[in-house]
C-alpha cells in the first residue's frame, strides 16, 4: 500500500502530508528561536545600566540594512520561483530560484565580512590603566599594532566594559580586510593563547599619541609587555557580542541549510519536474515556507541586534 | 464520499506491482528500515538496553549508599579499568565517579530509555496499525529520527571514557556548577543531547502530521483509541517543548567552547584561570530547562495512560468509561504543562509572587490527572476482569501512579517544598511516577502486544512472576525514601548521608543530624533495587524465550480486541492491511448486547457477524 496524500491534499484537512509537516517544524522553530529571543531579553534586562552597547555602536547599521533587503528580495523570488511551475514556466522558475540562491549567498558574503570585522577589532587595556580600541593591523611576538583611538575611561576598566562608548568601531570595512584579514582569523581562534602570551615580552615602545584623544583613527604600536589584558570581539568578550554571534550565526546556518536544499531542488532534484510536476512543485513549496521563515527571523533579528 | 474510496482504493493496485520486487536484504530490512514497525522494534530494542544501563549505573551506585567507601564486590576492579581512577579507585566509586552515575543515570532513562520506548518504539508501531494506516506519513524521516537517537546514546556512552569522565552536574545540568566542572563529558553530554532531541523533534512531526493526515475514512476523531490521542498530545509536548531545551542546550555549548558567558554570572570564580566575561544568568538556564523538562514529565507518563487504557478496555470487556473526559483531559494536560515548569525553582529566588503563580498552576494539572485516573478506576468496575500478565502491570500501575502522583502534591505548595525540595521524598515521588507507573505500563505494553509481533504469546507464568517480584520490590525500593525524604536526607550524598549522621553526643553543642534509622534504610533499599534487578531476569528469559519458543497465537487477534491493529495478518507485513480499512465504530465496543462475540473490531460494518 502506498501512504494516502503525499501530494493530493486530504479533502478534510485541505493539506497534503508534507505542507502539514513544515508547518509542524516551523513551530517547533518558533519555539526555539523564541527561547533564544527570550535569553535576548533576559540577558539585556538583567544587564547593569549602561553595559549595553547603544545602537550602532556595534554593528554597522547600513550594512544591516543591506542584508534585510537581499533577504527581503531572496523572498519575492522564490515566491515568483513558485507561481512559475504553478504557471507551467519551467524555465522562469529556474531563473528566480538562481536569483534566490545568488541572494542568499550574498547575505552569507556579507554576513561572514560583518563577522570578520568583529574577529579582528581589539580592546587593549595597558598597564598604565589606558584602553585602546581598534582594529587590528598587525602583531608579533613584541608588539600589536592597532588602529583605532583610546578610549576615556575613568576608574578600574574590565574588558568589554562600556562598550556603547567606543568611538572606533565604524571604520572602512575594505581597509580593514586588507589590514590583516587571515591573520585575524587565525587570531580568533587562538584568542586564549593571545592572554598567555600578554606581557612577556621586554621591549618596544609606543608610536601612537595618546594625547590626541578619541575620535582620531590612528596606528598603535603597543609592547606586549605593556599590555595588560586584550580580546577581540568574539563572543567571548561581552554578553552582546555572545547573544549576536549566537543568534546570527545560528540563523545563518539555516540560511546556509535552506540555500542547499533550494540549490539541491533547483539543480539535480528538478528533474523530477518532467516525471511527477505536481510533487516537484510542492517540494518547492515546502522549501519556501522555510525560506520565507528564515526570512522572518532575520526580520526580527535585524532590528533587535541593529536598532534597539 | 465516492471519490474517497477511489483513494483508498488505489493503492491496492500498487501493491501487486510490489510484489513483484525483489525481496530486501538484510540491511535494509532489519537496519535502514523506513517501515514504521521495525523502527518501532529498532527503538523498543536500543530503549531496552539503555533501561537496563540505566539501572545497573543505579545499582552501583546503591553499593556505595548503602556501604560508603567499600569496594564494590566483584564488579569493582573491572570497571575501575575500563572507566578509569578517577571514577573507581581501587573498586570504590569515588565522589565523582558517583556524581557521573548519577548525572547519567537521569539522562539514559529519560531521554535513551522511557521516551524512546514509551513514545518512539510503541507509538511507531502501534498507532499507525491503530488509525488504519500503511505507515508514518514519512518514512525516510522517520527512520532519520531513530539514526540520530543511536547517534545521540553513542556520543553519551562515549563521554564515559572520555578525560574528565561523563557529565557530573545531574541530568539537570545547572549552570555554573555544569560548565565548571573540568571535563569535556559536559561538552558530549550537551552535544548528545542536541542529537536526541533532533531525534525528538523529527518524531513528533511525523506523528503529528501521520495522526492528522493518514487515520483511514471513518476514522474520525472521537474514534481514536484513547492510546493514539495520547501519543498525539505527546507529540505536541515534545514538539514544542524541546526546541527551547535544543537552545539552551547550544548556549550552554557556547559557554562551553566559546568562553561566552551565558549562564555564568559576573564575578564567578571558575576553577580555570581564564576571566569570563560575565553577566550571565544561572537563572535563565533553569527556566529554559524545566520548559522543557516538566513537559517532558508528561511525555512520560502520558503514553503509559494510553497504554493502560487500551489494556483496561480490553480486559474488563468493557467500554471505557468517560472517554470524552479521558480525551479532554489529556489534551487539558498537554495544555497546562506547559505553563507549570517553574514549580521546580521554588527555591531559586525567583520571587514569591511567580511561585504562587505557578503554584496555582501546578495544583489546577492535577484536576485533569486525577479525572484520568478516576476514569480508568471506575471503568474497572462491574467489569469481568481477565487477570493476566498484562493487565496485572496495570491493575498495579493505578495505584503506584496514584501514590506518585498524590505525593506530588506537598511539592506543588511552595510552602511545604521548602522542607521537602531536593531531598529523597522528591526522589520517591517522581520514581513512583515513573517506575511503578510508567515502566510497569511499559511492560504490560509489551506483554499485550508481543502476540502481534512475534505471533507467539509470553509465557503466563513467568510474566506473574515477573510482576508479583517487581510489585514488591519496587515498594520496598521506594516506600522507605519517603521517611528519608521528610526526616532530611538530601537527594545528592555521595555517602548516604552518613557524614550527617546525629552526633554521638548531641548534648556538646553538636548540630543534630539525621537519626541512625534514616541512614540505616539505605541497607534495605540497596537489597530491595538489586533485587529488583534479579527479578527481571524472568522478563528477559520469558521474552527472548517466546520470540521463538513461545506458544503461538490461534488467530490474528488473540485478545479478542477491537481495534485495528488485531485486524491485520501476524506479524503485520510491510504496508499492514491485506485490504483497505473503513471505520464503523468507537474504539471500545465491547460485551454490546445481542452479538456473538463480546466484542465489535471498529472496521466491522453489522452488529451480528
Amino acid at each position: 500500500m502506498e501512504i494516502p496524500h503525499t501530494v493530493k491534499p486530504r479533502p478534510d484537512t485541505g493539506l497534503y502530508n508534507s505542507k502539514i509537516g513544515i508547518w509542524l517544524f516551523l513551530a517547533s522553530e518558533v519555539m526555539l528561536f523564541g527561547a533564544l529571543f527570550s535569553t535576548y531579553i533576559l540577558l539585556r534586562v538583567g544587564a547593569p545600566e549602561g553595559t549595553w552597547p547603544k545602537p550602532g555602536t556595534m554593528l554597522n547599521i547600513p550594512i544591516g540594512t543591506i542584508n534585510t533587503c537581499v533577504l527581503i528580495m531572496s523572498s519575492v523570488t522564490v515566491v515568483l520561483a513558485w507561481a512559475s511551475l504553478k504557471l507551467n514556466q519551467f524555465k522562469r522558475f529556474k531563473l528566480f530560484q538562481a536569483g534566490t540562491i545568488l541572494l542568499a549567498l550574498t547575505f552569507l558574503v556579507i554576513k561572514s565580512f560583518e563577522y570578520n570585522d568583529k574577529f579582528t577589532h581589539y580592546e587593549v587595556i595597558k598597564k598604565d590603566g589606558t584602553v585602546i580600541n581598534g582594529h587590528l593591523v598587525s602583531q608579533d611576538s613584541k608588539h600589536v599594532v592597532l588602529e583605532g583611538a583610546i578610549l576615556p575611561v575613568k576608574g578600574e576598566h574590565k574588558l568589554g566594559d562600556h562598550p556603547n562608548q567606543q568611538p572606533a568601531h565604524q571604520h572602512d570595512h575594505e581597509h580593514d580586510h586588507e589590514g590583516g584579514g587571515d591573520k585575524a582569523g587565525q587570531n580568533a581562534q587562538g584568542g586564549e593563547s593571545t592572554h598567555g602570551e600578554t606581557g612577556q615580552q621586554a621591549h618596544g615602545s609606543e608610536s601612537g599619541h595618546a594625547e590626541s584623544g578619541g575620535g582620531h583613527h590612528q596606528e598603535f604600536e603597543i609592547a606586549r609587555s605593556e599590555i595588560k589584558d586584550m580580546d577581540n570581539y568574539g563572543p567571548w568578550f561581552n554578553t552582546y557580542l555572545a547573544i549576536y554571534f549566537t543568534l546570527t550565526g545560528l540563523h545563518a546556518l539555516h540560511v546556509f541549510g535552506g540555500a542547499v536544499v533550494i540549490g539541491y531542488l533547483w539543480g539535480p532534484g528538478s528533474k523530477m519536474w518532467h516525471t511527477e510536476p505536481e510533487r516537484f512543485t510542492n517540494r518547492i513549496e515546502i522549501s519556501g515556507l522555510f525560506w520565507h521563515f528564515v526570512d522572518l527571523v532575520w526580520i526580527f533579528l535585524f532590528p533587535v541586534l541593529y536598532l534597539l | 464520499m465516492a471519490k474517497r474510496s477511489n483513494d483508498t482504493h488505489a493503492p491496492v493496485e500498487h501493491e501487486h506491482e510490489h510484489e513483484h520486487h525483489a525481496e530486501p536484504g538484510f540491511w535494509q530490512k532489519y537496519v535502514f528500515s523506513t517501515d514504521h514497525k521495525v523502527i518501532g522494534l529498532q527503538y523498543g530494542i536500543t530503549a531496552l538496553c539503555f533501561l537496563l544501563l540505566g539501572f545497573i549505573l543505579v545499582a552501583l551506585m546503591r553499593w556505595q549508599l548503602a556501604y560508603p567507601g567499600q569496594p564494590i564486590p566483584l564488579l569493582g576492579d573491572l570497571l575501575g579499568n575500563v572507566l578509569g581512577d578517577r571514577a573507581i579507585s581501587n573498586g570504590t566509586l569515588t565522589a565523582e565517579g558517583y556524581n557521573m552515575f548519577g548525572a547519567m543515570h537521569g539522562t539514559i532513562m529519560v531521554f535513551l530509555a522511557i521516551v524512546p520506548l514509551a513514545f518512539a518504539a510503541f507509538g511507531n508501531y502501534v498507532v499507525p496499525l491503530q488509525i488504519g494506516a500503511p505507515d508514518m506519513a514519512f518514512p525516510r524521516i522517520n527512520m532519520a529520527s531513530y539514526q540520530f537517537f543511536v547517534l545521540g546514546g553513542v556520543v553519551m556512552l562515549t563521554s564515559f571514557v572520555v578525560p574528565g569522565g561523563s557529565a557530573q552536574a545531574g541530568w539537570t545540568s545547572y549552570s555554573p556548577l555544569a560548565t565548571t566542572i573540568p571535563t569535556s563529558g559536559q561538552t558530549f553530554w550537551l552535544i548528545g543531547m542536541v542529537l536526541l532531541i533532533t531525534s525528538s523533534l523529527l518524531g513528533a512531526v511525523n506523528f503529528i502530521a501521520t495522526i492528522i493526515q493518514l487515520r483511514a475514512p471513518g476514522m474520525t476523531w472521537m474514534r481514536l483509541p484513547f492510546f493514539v490521542w495520547a501519543q498525539f498530545v505527546t507529540a505536541f509536548l515534545l514538539l514544542l517543548a524541546f526546541p527551547p531545551l535544543e537552545a539552551a542546550g547550544v548556549l550552554q555549548l557556547m559557554d562551553q567552547v566559546a568562553g561566552t558567558s551565558f549562564f555564568l554570572p559576573t564575578g564567578l570564580a571558575t576553577s580555570g584561570a581564564e576571566e569570563i566575561s560575565g553577566g550571565g544568568s544561572p537563572l535563565l538556564w533553569q527556566h529554559l530547562f524545566w520548559f522543557l523538562a516538566h513537559p517532558e514529565v508528561y511525555v512520560l507518563i502520558l503514553p503509559a495512560m494510553g497504554i493502560v487504557a487500551e489494556i483496561i478496555a480490553n480486559n474488563t470487556r468493557k467500554p471505557l468509561w468517560g472517554y470524552k473526559s479521558l480525551v479532554y483531559s489529556v489534551l487539558m494536560i498537554g495544555f497546562l504543562s506547559f505553563i507549570v515548569w517553574a514549580h521546580h525553582m521554588y527555591l531559586t529566588g525567583m520571587g514569591t509572587k511567580i511561585s504562587t503563580f505557578f503554584q496555582t498552576t501546578t495544583i489546577i494539572i492535577s484536576i485533569p490527572s486525577v479525572i484520568i485516573l478516576t476514569c480508568m478506576f471506575v471503568s474497572l468496575w462491574g467489569g469481568r476482569i481477565r487477570f493476566n500478565t498484562p493487565m496485572l502491570f496495570v491493575l498495579a500501575f493505578l495505584p503506584m501512579f496514584g501514590i506518585g502522583g498524590l505525593t506530588g502534591l506537598p511539592l506543588g505548595f511552595s510552602y511545604s517544598d521548602i522542607h521537602l525540595h531536593d531531598t529523597y521524598y522528591v526522589i520517591a515521588h517522581f520514581h513512583y511516577i515513573v517506575a511503578p507507573g510508567t515502566i510497569f505500563a511499559l511492560f504490560a505494553g509489551i506483554y499485550y502486544w508481543f502476540p502481534k509481533v512475534t505471533g507467539r504469546m509470553m509465557n503466563e507464568f513467568w510474566g506473574k512472576l515477573h510482576f508479583w517480584l517487581s510489585l514488591i520490590f519496587m515498594n520496598i525500593v521506594f516506600q522507605p525514601m519517603f521517611a528519608q525524604g521528610m526526616a532530611g536526607m538530601h537527594r545528592r550524598m555521595y555517602d548516604g548521608a552518613a557524614t550527617y549522621a546525629g552526633a554521638a553526643s548531641p548534648g556538646d553543642g553538636a548540630v543534630v543530624g539525621l537519626p541512625d534509622v534514616f541512614i540505616d534504610m539505605n541497607i534495605g533499599i540497596s537489597q530491595a533495587a538489586w533485587a529488583l534487578g534479579i527479578a527481571q531476569i524472568p522478563f528477559i528469559i520469558n521474552f527472548f524465550y517466546s520470540i521463538r519458543k513461545g506458544a503461538p497465537v490461534t488467530s490474528d487477534n488473540p485478545w479478542d480486541a477491537t481495534t485495528l491493529e488485531w485486524q491485520t495478518p501476524t506479524p503485520p507485513p510491510h504496508g499492514n492491511f491485506v485490504k483497505p480499512m473503513k471505520i464503523h465504530r468507537g474504539p471500545y465496543e465491547y460485551s454490546l448486547p445481542g452479538g456473538e462475540e463480546d466484542f465489535l473490531p471498529q472496521n466491522q460494518t453489522a452488529k451480528t457477524v
